[in-house]
């Protein structure tokens, strides 16, 4: 539990801090902090533990169905990671109180930050790897929103979206690779899977498992060739440039790497694709940092490349290999953070990042500079540095590895060139910054920041140089229990010491240190190279070329597919169905394979499927002459009554009877105010086209419901059929289905209807159409338009009508009936006093047939229904019986279902009677009149 | 008798389908309804076909398969609530378009 509320903290921390922040400015800030402060707390207390050795495992049931419970987990490399996330979380947000201007909302900015932090712990706590994607895909959003903080400036915006694509398109392919890996391991859970490596590196599936979950960290970790968003995101305010990409998200990427480096490492593929990679990008990256000019982009770079370092060295595999990558991963967490903040002071300073105008800064903050300086010391890999102890270890691996293959001595080149530069671009952050001549035109006058705004750069440096000089007692204990996490196994032999003798690893770093002095003194051929090269070889505008294309093709095949004509769309769909019909009927067996013995046909049932084909055909091919085509319809309609009549379903039989009542009456009604035929337009080639289309889908249906049938069946009904009296207390069981086993469904199901004849009231608001004048033949329609005959007997039959549907009601739960069947034969009833006797005249009689809120009481009545059994402590819906009995009633069964039953009727009721009164309203013009007077 | 309903289904949903591509939006509606009469029958028919045996129980003793008749009752009523969407839908583009071709405008 305690886990969850680490999580939870920042996410409600979030909207508190906004609301005092946007009061004050100070004090948003320490509740911002305060959140912090609660979220280490509650993590505190394990702490101890962890550093034991052991794995703390907090469940909650979410999804037990999918394997997907809320299963969090708290391990060494969580503890590292929490550590960062909340640690340098903690010194970002007291940095941004003096970064941000007045004008800026610095509570927008903590809001975000703060539910950034809680994904991000959600991402390294989580023990079901589904999620873990959850909050992996929270964190994309998040710093979306982070990037975009500056909303006027379209660069940030661009940026923003940028990051977006890129990520949250790796976040697709990580949720596919986690399928994949969740099925080749049995479960989604973490521990489950570490335990189960060997199984899952010999899966037939493990390639593409691998590559889908690769592309999701490199997209994450901005790896080659996914790394250009990186520098484009810097267009986000500097806090979150070193909260996000330099300390937390993009080392996301890298912790799935070694969160999972105990199942997926060992093969060569991941040799190859993760440690090609990781090197592509390091030296790649640390090429293009020394050519940046802006201070952003060249940290932007390095960031690049350092991950990179870390990605080949999980690549290389080996249990050292991984043991450094944890401990480079922590170093370049502390320095490159305090670089960004560095400088983040500077561009506050100075009004620009421009490091061609950028110069000379150490007369004017000196305290900075020496800040800034020990920092990139670290990066440059610099004895007595943090960063010179991992990368030491990087190239003692190169070489040790390098050292069992072929042409191994390619290895520690690449690293050894990598190096160069890296010393290369660090010299040259230094050197631009704060030496070489006088600032160039700055728009401000640079001076020493707020004297608070340098205690988070001053805690990171002092971190550096601890890590740096005694190692032993800084750092080892949580490198030990991280990488122990990572390894999932006994830790190797690693000796943290600076000296380590002369080694190849030494000569190296020397070389490293002397060739980037080199290649930084010789720096303005490839500065004039680079120029050259950028506006070929930009990655953001092949993106854009490419999302400009990918957009076009889009365009492209939507114009092939919808001509804007319906027909066109009908027929494609059409055939589409039916070509995935055949394909996915061709390959199972035969349709007519042993014929079980056939019902044998009489000849009343050959005779009624005659007549149906007739009218069928009728309906068809005469379509043009609208009243008979509906008329034939309406004869189709009542045959299917029949066919479930002869074939067992009563219930069924009474449906589709009063639903064909309703149905015929409202379409006449509609087709008084369309044409009254249709023109002959199809070409006789559309003609054929149809026909053929008509007659594949009926062949395929015919073929599918004859293969349907004569299988052996086996259902699922046994159940209902078992407890419909037991469980349900009624006899019919189809009733039984609808009210009480899946009650649920029809609640949606009257939900529909409901909304549908909402829909249908809203369509025919100021709806103005004209009547006809005259039939088909131009002959007038009667003037009378109730007959009197006709209108007094069905004032006399009403109440019969009632009668009918409340006894069809009542005995619906055990004979055929219930509430739909009731519901349409009351509306059925109502309409023939609206038919007979004019709209407003039964409006005017019927007060209690207000059509809105029956609809409302019956879905209310079927809701409440159903939330009555939670007073009793059971599921919702549950229903209750019991058997009651009345002097001269005699004994009768009251169900909770008949109440759920009656929500269903009113609605039934309401809806169809909304659907057909007000068609009847706008008939003809006199009846606008009448309408008004009834109105007032 | 299979053979029977499953011609009667293949025949409705061919002239269902036939229908709904026709141009004018009336002839759509009716398509429509066609088509549902055949799905609806479709789904029945997976129960089986079973003559004389109501799922009632007091009535029967081996009672016709209830799932498939409880979800085409629900079928029939919703198929109710489309069929009127629809012809509302065409009644209200005749009177804002002027004409009933279902794609809004005379070819």
């Amino acid at each position: 539990m305690s886990l969850m509320l680490a999580i939870l903290t920042p996410f409600c921390g979030a909207p508190l801090t906004f609301w005092i922040a946007r009061r004050s400015r100070k004090w948003g800030t320490f509740t911002a902090l305060g959140v912090c402060l609660l979220a280490a707390l509650w993590l505190a207390p394990m702490a101890p533990a962890i550093f034991g050795g052991a794995v703390s495992i907090q469940y909650l049931s979410w999804i037990p169905a999918a394997d997907i419970d809320l299963t969090l987990r708290f391990d060494g490399l969580g503890l590292l990671f929490a550590q960062m996330i909340l640690g340098i979380g903690a010194l970002v947000i007291i940095y941004a109180f003096y970064y941000l201007s007045e004008k800026d909302s610095l509570g927008r900015l903590y809001a975000l930050l703060l539910l950034f932090m809680g994904a991000m712990l959600g991402v390294v706590l989580a023990e079901n790897l589904i999620i873990l994607l959850v909050f992996w895909e929270l964190t994309s959003l998040t710093s979306f929103m982070l990037i975009a903080y500056w909303r006027h400036d379209s660069e940030a915006r661009r940026g923003a979206q940028l990051a977006l694509v890129i990520t949250g398109a790796g976040g697709m392919a990580l949720l596919a690779g986690f399928v994949l890996l969740g099925q080749m391991a049995g479960s989604f859970e973490l521990t489950t899977i570490l335990l189960r490596g060997d199984a899952i590196r010999a899966a037939d599936n493990y390639p593409l498992m691998l590559l889908l979950i690769l592309l999701g960290a490199f997209t994450k970790s901005a790896q080659f060739p996914f790394h250009f968003w990186l520098p484009r995101a810097m267009a986000a305010p500097t806090p979150v440039s070193a909260y996000l990409h330099s300390a937390t998200m993009v080392k996301a990427g890298v912790f799935l790497l070694a969160r999972l480096f105990p199942v997926l490492s060992g093969t060569l593929l991941w040799s190859w694709w993760v440690g090609g990679i990781g090197l592509i990008t390091l030296l790649l990256a640390a090429v293009i940092a020394l050519l940046k000019h802006d201070l952003k982009g060249l940290l932007a770079y390095s960031t690049i490349s350092h991950l990179g370092l870390i990605v080949a060295l999980f690549g290389i595999g080996t249990p050292l290999a991984a043991v450094a990558g944890v401990f480079h991963l922590i170093n370049h967490a502390i320095f490159k953070a305090g670089l960004f903040m560095s400088v983040g002071v500077i561009d506050h300073e100075c009004g620009t990042r421009d490091m061609r105008r950028i110069n000379g800064l150490w007369h004017s903050m000196p305290h900075t500079a020496i800040l800034a300086m020990v920092a990139t010391a670290a990066m440059a890999g610099v004895p007595l540095a943090n960063g010179f102890l991992s990368k030491e270890m990087f190239f003692a691996e190169a070489v040790s590895v390098g050292g069992q293959m072929r042409f191994g001595w390619f290895l520690p080149a690449i690293v050894t060139l990598a190096g160069i530069f890296a010393v290369a671009y660090s010299l040259r952050f230094i050197h631009d910054v704060f030496f070489n001549g006088e600032p160039v035109n700055l728009p401000k006058i640079p001076h020493e920041p707020p004297r608070f705004m340098k205690i988070p750069i001053e805690i990171l440096v002092l971190l550096c140089l601890l890590i740096g000089i005694v190692p032993q007692y800084s750092v080892e204990p949580i490198l030990a229990v991280a990488a122990g996490a990572v390894l999932q196994g006994p830790l190797p032999e690693h000796d943290l010491a600076i000296w380590h003798g002369v080694s190849p690893a030494l000569f190296m770093s020397l070389i490293a240190l002397v060739g980037g002095l080199l290649i930084y003194l010789g720096r303005q051929p490839l500065f004039a190279l680079h120029t050259h090269l950028e506006v070929r070889l930009d990655g953001r505008k092949i993106f854009e070329a490419l999302l400009v294309k990918i957009l076009a093709g889009a365009a492209h095949i939507t114009n092939f597919i919808d001509r804007s004509s319906l027909q066109q769309q009908v027929s494609l769909l059409v055939g589409a169905t039916l070509c995935l019909g055949v394909a996915g009927m061709l390959p199972g067996p035969g349709v007519l394979t042993k014929l079980p013995a056939l019902l044998p046909v009489d000849a009343i049932s050959l005779i009624m499927a005659l007549v149906l084909a007739a009218a069928a055909l009728r309906a068809t091919i005469g379509h043009r002459q609208r009243l008979t085509a509906l008329i034939m319809t309406g004869a189709v309609g009542l045959i299917m009554t029949l066919i479930f009549v002869k074939f067992s379903a009563p219930d069924l039989a009474l449906t589709q009877l009063a639903v064909e009542v309703v149905t015929l009456i409202l379409l006449l009604l509609a087709l008084y105010f369309l044409p009254q035929s249709s023109p002959k337009e199809s070409s006789p080639a559309r003609r054929w086209r149809d026909g053929l289309l008509a007659l594949l889908a009926g062949s395929g249906m015919s073929l599918l419901a004859f293969a349907v049938m004569t299988r052996r069946s086996t259902t699922i009904s046994d159940y209902f059929i078992a407890n419909s009296i037991g469980g349900g207390g009624g006899h019919n069981i189809v009733n039984v289905i609808l009210v009480d086993f899946r009650g649920f469904d029809t609640l949606g199901e009257i939900s529909v209807l409901a909304i549908a004849a909402l829909g249908i009231f809203a369509l025919m608001q100021n709806l103005k159409l004209k009547g006809l004048e005259q039939d088909a033949q131009g002959r007038p329609f009667d003037p009378d338009k109730y007959p009197l005959i006709m209108a007094t007997f069905s004032r006399l039959l009403l109440p019969l009508a009632l009668l009918v549907s409340v006894y069809i009601f009542l005995r619906g739960h055990n004979l055929p009936g219930g509430g739909f069947i009731a519901g349409l034969v009351t509306a059925i009833a109502l309409i023939l006093q609206y038919l007979t006797n004019g709209v407003v005249w039964t409006k005017k009689r019927l007060p209690a047939a207000q059509t809105h809120p029956l609809i409302a009481w019956g879905l209310l009545v079927a809701m409440l229904t159903g939330l009555g059994s939670w007073l009793f402590g059971r599921p919702f819906l549950t229903s209750a019986f019991g058997h009651w009995s009345l002097p001269l009633v005699g004994e009768f069964e009251l169900a909770s279902a008949m109440a759920f039953d009656l929500g269903v009727y009113l609605v039934v009721v309401g809806a169809t009677l909304l659907i057909l009164i007000n068609l009847g309203l706008f008939k003809s013009s006199p009846a606008v009149r009448e309408k008004k007077t009834w109105k007032s | 008798m299979e053979i029977l309903i499953a011609l009667i289904i293949g025949l409705l949903s061919g002239c269902g389908v036939y229908l709904l591509l026709q141009a004018r939006t009336f002839s759509v509606v009716l398509g429509l309804t066609l088509l549902s009469y055949a799905i609806n029958l479709f789904l029945f028919a997976t129960g089986r076909l079973v003559i004389g045996q109501p799922p009632v129980l007091s009535a029967v003793s081996s009672p016709a398969d209830p799932l498939p008749q409880a979800l085409v009752l629900t079928a029939i009523v919703i198929g109710f609530a489309m069929t009127a969407f629809a012809i509302m839908l065409s009644l209200r583009a005749q009177a804002e378009l002027g004409n009933d071709h279902v794609d809004g405008e005379q070819p």
